[in-house]
């Protein structure tokens, strides 16, 4: 059951939009408040707790020995998984993912898959039989919109965090030596930002009400060398090429700030 | 807002002269604990909890409409309640979903906090539970009654009483509170027991491994102990969120 926004809401939000403020006194290029610890969870070998605003997520990384696929079977594996458990918000249900949640994984794995950001080629054990795999598991605790950039933003914190043990092969068996864990080999960091179009405007990190009333967003990954790495479009309204644009500049201005919260 | 989280290793204070356990805490030592309630925006109430290296979060949305209908009660409302570990909360990777294990539990909880709460002031509704693991480290189910409850309180839902719930068990051949990962999987048995502590009422009860009827008795017996203590701590984080004294 998607919650209904109240018409007076749309337009009043959507006329102080028009007039450069919106409902929470921010301008429009301005995120809320941001945190990111590390570290949080002993159990995992890499995590990271993230907050904008009141969305609040969970990330652990666990690697695993595995096989690689058989199309590349030179370099290691990673998998990004969300969970948007029904604690994070009234309307979200337990079950298997549902699309929303398939699209906030797929989006965030795209930005580091494409962005190259892991260094997957150091991650193959045995070539051909045996590739660490790691696994990406993003447990969104509380939804008061924009999860894409939460979600990137932790992903990529906990990959930072993450030390994985050595792995030595012994006749042609895998050794694996948890005394001496290594920092997860990284090529690069990628963030994301997301904005939405209300009214004529664009505006950056958009709030849970916001999210309610928006026509379209886009989100943009983009590397710290300004990259562009991944892009996704959501919402049921078209955007003009000129929007697109001028979100792509707002995004290589924004993820500049985000950049700060893992150095 | 989680203030407490930590991310380093919670320490066990005391070391018990001739303690025999691996974390030298006494027989009858809890590991160190933390509750702080209203952590989270969206849902009515919500407890987060620290309980030795277990971190537990959980939360409460309701009295509200339930959707099922075969399983609605005309005359009060159902308690539903989900147990869930995330991937990254045990050592090897848990595959996302539930399993039977966490089914079972879900039913348990469900049970444990059913009869403190006044169902029957909300015919035809649901009250919805739900605890996320999000690092295990022996004795989650214990830990999720505990930080349910507190929850429930912090919704504002009508209880008797604020269910409480802790482990006792058997390991190197002593009879221990609060049994550590260690000691739930290499000791010799395990008693997770919750109550209503105004009455003293058992809402949980299982028991896995060998007891007599003697060493059954002593571990009950210090299972409500730890019970006793625990609740304290949920009265406090109650207050500490709403200003009482």
């Amino acid at each position: 059951m998607q919650p209904i926004v109240p018409e007076i809401t749309r337009i009043s939000v959507t006329n102080l939009i028009n007039k450069g403020e919106r409902t929470d006194g921010r301008s429009l290029d301005q995120y809320r408040e941001i945190s990111v610890e590390t570290g949080v969870i002993k159990k995992a070998e890499g995590s990271a707790r993230v907050k904008i605003g009141n969305t609040q997520i969970m990330i652990g990384i666990k690697p695993q020995i595995g096989e690689p696929f058989p199309d590349t079977p030179n370099v290691g594996v990673f998998m990004t998984n969300s969970e948007l458990v029904p604690m994070a918000a009234p309307n979200f249900e337990p079950g298997p993912p549902d699309e929303r949640s398939v699209e906030l994984s797929r989006v965030t794995d795209r930005g580091i898959r494409e962005g190259k950001i892991i260094d997957l080629e150091k991650l193959a054990i045995i070539p051909g039989k045996k590739v660490w795999m790691i696994f990406i598991d993003m447990h969104i605790l509380d939804y008061d919109g924009n999860l894409m950039d939460a979600a990137a933003l932790g992903a990529m914190a906990a990959l930072m965090d993450t030390k994985i043990p050595t792995a030595t092969v012994e006749d042609d068996e895998v050794v694996i030596d948890h005394e001496n864990m290594q920092p997860l080999p990284l090529n690069d960091k990628t963030v994301m930002t997301t904005m939405a179009k209300i009214g004529n405007e664009l505006v950056v990190d958009p709030s849970l009400e916001e999210e309610g009333i928006m026509g379209a967003r886009i989100s943009i990954g983009v590397r710290s060398d300004g990259a562009i790495c991944s892009m996704q479009k959501g919402g049921e309204r078209p955007f003009k090429k000129e929007e697109i644009l001028k979100a792509i500049d707002l995004a290589q201005e924004k993820t500049n700030e985000l950049f700060k919260y893992i150095p | 807002m989680i203030n407490i989280i930590t991310n380093r290793d919670l320490e066990v204070k005391s070391e018990a002269k001739g303690s025999e356990r691996p974390d030298g805490r006494a027989y009858n030592e809890l590991r160190p604990l933390k509750i702080e309630a209203g952590v989270l925006e969206r849902a009515d109430g919500s407890a987060y909890l620290e309980f030795g290296d277990n971190k537990v979060l959980a939360a409460v949305y309701g009295p509200r409409e339930f959707h099922i209908r075969r399983f609605l009660k005309p005359n009060m409302a159902v308690l539903r309640c989900r147990y869930n570990m995330a991937p990254f909360s045990v050592e090897d990777r848990k595959r996302p979903g539930p399993d039977r294990r966490s089914l079972e539990i879900s039913k348990l909880t469900s049970e444990a906090l059913s009869p403190a709460v006044f169902l029957e002031k909300f015919p035809r509704s649901s009250i919805d539970v739900f605890i996320e693991v999000l690092q295990a480290e022996g004795g989650t189910r214990c830990a999720g009654i505990t930080a349910a409850s507190v929850a429930l309180a912090d919704a504002g839902i009508p209880m008797r009483d604020m269910v409480v719930a802790c482990a006792a068990g058997k390991a190197n051949g002593q009879i221990v509170m609060d049994l550590s990962e260690w000691e739930d999987k290499e000791g010799e048995a395990d008693v997770p027991v919750a109550i209503m502590p105004r009455t003293g009422e058992i809402t949980l009860l299982q028991m896995d491994g060998q007891l007599t009827k003697d060493e059954f008795e002593q571990a009950l017996d210090l299972a409500k102990e730890g019970c006793m203590k625990i609740s304290v701590e949920q009265k406090k984080a109650i207050k500490n969120r709403y200003g009482g004294d």
